[in-house]
């Protein structure tokens, strides 16, 4: 019986894959790497492209990844896809809008205080028009 | 009779309200099971990552991340997962309770904090009462993805990174079952690394292209895995306490409606009583 070896491949979002293969094909940061049994042990970036998947059987699966993680152990390989695009520059840009909301919500602080206590000194009025219509009902009656 | 028509417009308008509030009810429910779902989907990656650094633990003792590493605490930092929309009960507000208590406690040692607040519950919360939140990011929707949180975590973890921030907690609601949600207070940075005995002898991977940016790239995703898993986790406590919430407005407005159709009942029957004695007594009277 060939040797196989044990393949995972999760994103954060969901699991994609599992299952048993003859071989794995990746690609890797500094190129393709295939995979066999018994690899010694890896870790590497993934670009993005195709992860290969060739089962026992004979068949192949292939799956495409935006890039992520690779992780060989003599018997299991498991391929942490990322969900998302990644670059440095990306993922800054990313972090300075969150910044930026934090500061926008923070001058906007004083305009939503005030809109709150508009809301409450209306709800105050509703309950004396409220309390009034009721004195005069029970006059009336 | 002017009583009872009063009586029969209440009736109708908390009826409508019942509508409206049994409809939120079955839409959280079937909410609900798609979060969950989703919560179970994610859980996979956690592991995995969680098993691969652990096996970095072992495979690589000499070389010590910052991240890795636990220094004196000056400054701490949360980042806090509320929902964006209310009426889901007591939820966030037992979160923002725990987070202020675990504040205060900090702050009794001198401890300063900062915050980034996911979901607009808590950026309004903190923004009135004071909080210091350095980054936010609200209205996730049903279905986050791991892109919403990249932001906020890198934030929190250039902070750490450039020493401003000597701890993060990721400050969430843990899912225990439909009928219970605990605010739940984790800490990200420094990860601990849980100690595994099993594997002992040494051994080392081979990195491409070189450890520390592999470490980088794998730690910063470990840290977003977390987050996002909190993200989804407390979006399924949302809909969870939103269901149990409305289900109980629900009752309550049967229970009240009950209570109106009694007193339209007795009001009805008063006036027929009334009409029926004053024909007999003009009967009486011819």
């Amino acid at each position: 019986m060939a040797m196989t070896i044990h393949v995972d491949i999760v994103s954060a979002e969901e699991e994609i894959f599992s299952g048993p293969a003859q071989m794995v094909f990746a690609p890797a940061e500094m190129g393709e790497v295939g995979i066999a049994p018994r690899h010694a042990p890896l870790l590497t970036r993934l670009k993005p492209g195709e992860v290969r998947v060739q089962s026992p059987q004979g068949g192949e699966e292939s799956f495409y990844v935006s890039g992520g993680m690779l992780e060989v152990q003599p018997h299991v390989v498991t391929v942490l896809a990322d969900v998302a695009l990644r670059a440095r520059d990306l993922d800054e840009a990313q972090a300075l809008e969150a910044k930026r909301r934090a500061e926008e919500e923070l001058a906007q602080r004083t305009s939503e205080f005030e809109y709150a206590q508009a809301r409450a000194q209306l709800a105050e009025a509703m309950a004396q028009l409220r309390a009034l219509e009721r004195l005069r009902k029970a006059g009336r009656s | 009779m002017a009583g009872a028509r009063e009586i029969r417009g209440k009736i109708r308008s908390v009826q409508s309200t019942q509508k409206i509030t049994r409809a939120m009810q079955m839409v959280a429910a079937s909410k609900m099971r798609r979060a969950q779902a989703r919560m179970f989907a994610a859980r996979p990656y956690a592991e995995k990552i969680r098993a691969v650094i652990t096996h970095l633990g072992h495979a690589h003792p000499e070389y010590r991340h910052p991240y890795l590493q636990d220094r004196e605490v000056r400054r701490v930092g949360y980042v806090l997962v509320s929902t964006d929309r209310g009426l889901c009960g007591g939820l966030n507000i037992n979160l923002f309770k725990a987070a202020l208590t675990d504040m205060q406690s900090w702050s009794e040692r001198g401890v300063e904090h900062e915050l980034a607040v996911l979901g607009s519950k808590g950026a309004g919360f903190f923004a009135r009462f004071g909080g210091r939140i350095v980054a936010q990011t609200t209205h996730l929707g049903d279905r986050p993805s791991v892109q919403d949180v990249i932001g906020m975590v890198k934030v929190m973890l250039d902070a750490f990174t450039e020493g401003r921030i000597d701890r993060v907690f990721l400050v969430s609601n843990r899912f225990v079952n439909t009928m219970s949600q605990r605010p739940n207070i984790e800490q990200l940075v420094p990860i601990t690394a849980d100690d595994d005995e099993r594997l002992h002898h040494h051994w080392d991977y081979l990195y491409e292209p070189d450890s520390k940016e592999v470490l980088d790239a794998l730690l910063m995703r470990y840290v977003e895995s977390l987050v996002y898993r909190g993200v989804v986790e407390n979006i399924a406590c949302e809909q969870a306490a939103r269901m149990v919430a409305m289900k109980s407005a629900s009752d309550n407005a049967g229970s009240l409606i009950e209570e109106l159709q009694l007193a339209y009942n007795k009001e009805r029957q008063a006036t027929i009583t009334q009409e029926l004695s004053e024909i007999v007594g003009g009967a009486a009277a011819v």
